[in-house]
């Protein structure tokens, strides 16, 4: 059984206003953002599922949803054999502590008047028994195990870099020893040197802890590094996944081909084949008919203005594309 | 470091060094106050300022020094009653309503809105006239004039604050909602709250002699720098200006020194908003 379900996920963005009223008297759907318009994956445990779109894209809000920080217009999220949408309240609350997240942003995601022990701490305070010197030994404990130093602990997140504060970011999520964590974009505000470090760092913890990974990032060399497979977001939809290995040595779908043709190679001499898209990407209220890309595409046909939906091509190779 | 910055600038330094040496000879009264405020001097009957009464003395010869700095505890105290109350409950108010949302803030709001659809004093006044005028009451009537001032601040930081990636990782990391708005978004709204709490000091003071001078607020013999100003303006005409003149200078620099402190604090804390009222 995956550790992580995620069934149908829809999350449309309500425009309200007067456009909504009109909408709802002429009778049609009124418009909304359909930021997350049908998403499905699993994730099993001890698997790390990357995440890949452009900005926009509503990988964010996939996130979000599965933590309930924004409630769903539709679908499911599982969690072992706990349905996740269905609860609210408490029962959701204790739920929590199996399930953490690392923010895009390390020093917003950082209450400013706390320091890092409360930070670090808070986590235990709220699912746990344990006495404030034990609370502080595993705080420490944890920093420890993400590279920071005990001195750092009365630090507040001001006094500290960028990199301290994505690891003190990363010590309050994995102080409960959740089996699940959904990485938020973890360094993309992080420099090159530091954003290494930050894999590395995350590959071992998973590797000591047993934990699951959802990945998300626009970076594909990092998501090649640390996910076994991967999804490809677009408008709102997953249009392609894979095994990491076979996603990048064999991509299906058009807009995955255009995404690894992105990928500066540091080999000045290699020549290689571009698939370029044409245009921008369409606004998420007027998405449309048929094959998301359509209006994009070099490929596209006229089948392309059918729906289409995932499919599998290969063993655990499903892709949303008529021409695959 | 800020403090350094708030005590660099002379006006507000001197503001502060106000404040500190009203609130410390209110403290001291009993023992700073060179006689019993309510003693009379049988010898000296509106006698003017000498030496044995710096202030002089009013009608029935009580010294004037001692009833000033006994009335500023009054004042400062209702103040600072009517100050913590409107804040605490403002603060709640706002909170619940900015957090929330939906029903909450608009039935919250709209009561708010109808409390400043009265000009303040004139509902301070009709507070105290319907209560009867006890220092409760006058505390009462000021605390519920300012009650949306608070609110309305609280509810708008919220709205800023609960957006904020901290406090969606607040509640990813398992606190429950009271826990959130305690511990991760109030906390961050207090340097505009600290701001607005001053400038609020000096009105709430404003509000207490105003009035006990219309004879709503603090009744005689208990001295109060409004009620005394009231009585002594009967005397200018005959020539005791001393009656009018201190307990109504006391007012002004006390209220000054707070407005003052208020608005460099707020220049401090948000340079965006200077100039603005």
């Amino acid at each position: 059984m995956p550790l992580l379900a995620v069934e149908g996920l829809v999350k449309h963005f309500p425009l309200g206003g007067p456009g909504e009223w009109l909408d709802r008297v002429r009778g049609h759907a009124p418009k909304a953002v359909r930021a997350v318009d049908g998403v499905s994956f699993a994730v099993e445990p001890g698997e790390t599922l990357g995440l890949v779109g452009e900005s926009g894209c509503g990988k964010s809000t996939v996130a979000r949803l599965i933590l309930r920080l924004v409630d769903p217009t539709g679908g499911h999220v599982r969690f072992g054999d706990v349905n996740l949408t269905a609860l609210a309240g408490e029962p959701l609350r204790r739920q929590r502590r199996n399930l953490q997240m690392v923010f895009q942003d390390p020093t917003a995601s950082l209450n400013p008047r706390l320091s890092v022990r409360r930070a670090v701490e808070e986590p235990l305070r709220r699912h746990s028994t344990l006495r404030a010197a034990e609370r502080r030994e595993r705080a420490a404990q944890v920093l420890a195990r993400v590279g920071l130093e005990r001195e750092l602990l009365d630090r507040y997140p001001h006094e500290l870099s960028g990199g301290q504060r994505q690891r003190v970011n990363i010590a309050r999520a994995i102080v409960t020893e959740p089996r699940f964590v959904v990485l938020d974009e973890p360094t993309s505000s992080l420099d090159v040197s530091l954003r290494a470090k930050a894999i590395l760092l995350l590959a071992e913890l998973r590797a000591t802890l047993g934990m699951s990974y959802l990945f998300i990032s626009h970076d594909l060399a990092t998501v090649k590094y640390l996910a076994g497979r991967v999804a490809v977001m677009y408008l709102g939809t997953i249009v392609e996944e894979a095994s990491t290995a076979e996603l990048f040595r064999q991509p299906r779908h058009p807009y995955t081909k255009a995404l690894l043709s992105a990928v500066p190679v540091p080999d000045p001499t290699v020549q290689r084949e571009r698939l370029v898209l044409r245009g921008e990407v369409p606004s998420p209220i007027d998405i449309p008919a048929g094959c998301r890309l359509r209006g994009r595409c070099p490929l596209a046909q006229p089948v392309c203005a059918e729906p289409v939906t995932l499919r599998e091509v290969a063993p655990r190779h499903r892709v949303a594309c008529h021409l695959a | 470091m800020r403090w350094r910055r708030l005590t660099r600038n002379r006006l507000s330094f001197g503001a502060l060094c106000v404040i500190l040496a009203v609130t410390l000879t209110s403290l001291l009264a009993p023992w700073v106050a060179p006689y019993d405020p309510d003693n009379p001097d049988a010898e000296a009957t509106l006698a003017s300022v000498s030496m044995r009464h710096p202030l002089g003395t009013d009608v029935y010869g009580r010294d004037q020094l001692s009833r000033v700095i006994h009335a500023g505890r009054i004042d400062l105290l209702v103040a600072l009653c009517a100050t913590a109350i409107a804040l605490t409950l403002g603060s709640a108010l706002g909170a619940g309503a900015g957090y929330r949302g939906g029903w909450v803030d608009q039935l919250v709001m709209r009561s708010v809105d109808a409390i400043m659809a009265f000009p303040a004093f004139i509902l301070a006044m009709a507070i105290t006239a319907a209560l009867g005028n006890s220092i409760a009451n006058v505390v009462a009537a000021i605390a519920i004039t300012h009650v949306p001032i608070y609110t309305r601040l609280i509810r708008g930081e919220m709205l800023r604050v609960r957006e904020t990636e901290y406090a969606e990782a607040a509640r990813t990391v398992g606190n429950r909602p009271h826990q959130i708005v305690l511990y991760h978004l109030l906390p961050n709204c207090v340097p505009p709250l600290v701001v607005q709490a001053t400038l609020a000091m000096g009105f709430a003071i404003l509000t207490v002699a105003a009035l006990s001078f219309i004879g709503l607020g603090i009744h005689p013999p208990q001295s109060e720098w409004g009620q005394m100003t009231a009585e002594g303006a009967g005397y200018v005409v005959s020539g005791e200006w001393w009656l009018v003149l201190f307990p109504g200078f006391a007012i002004m620099l006390t209220v000054l020194a707070f407005n003052l402190v208020g608005d460099t604090l707020r220049d401090l804390l948000d340079p965006r908003m200077r100039g603005v009222r």
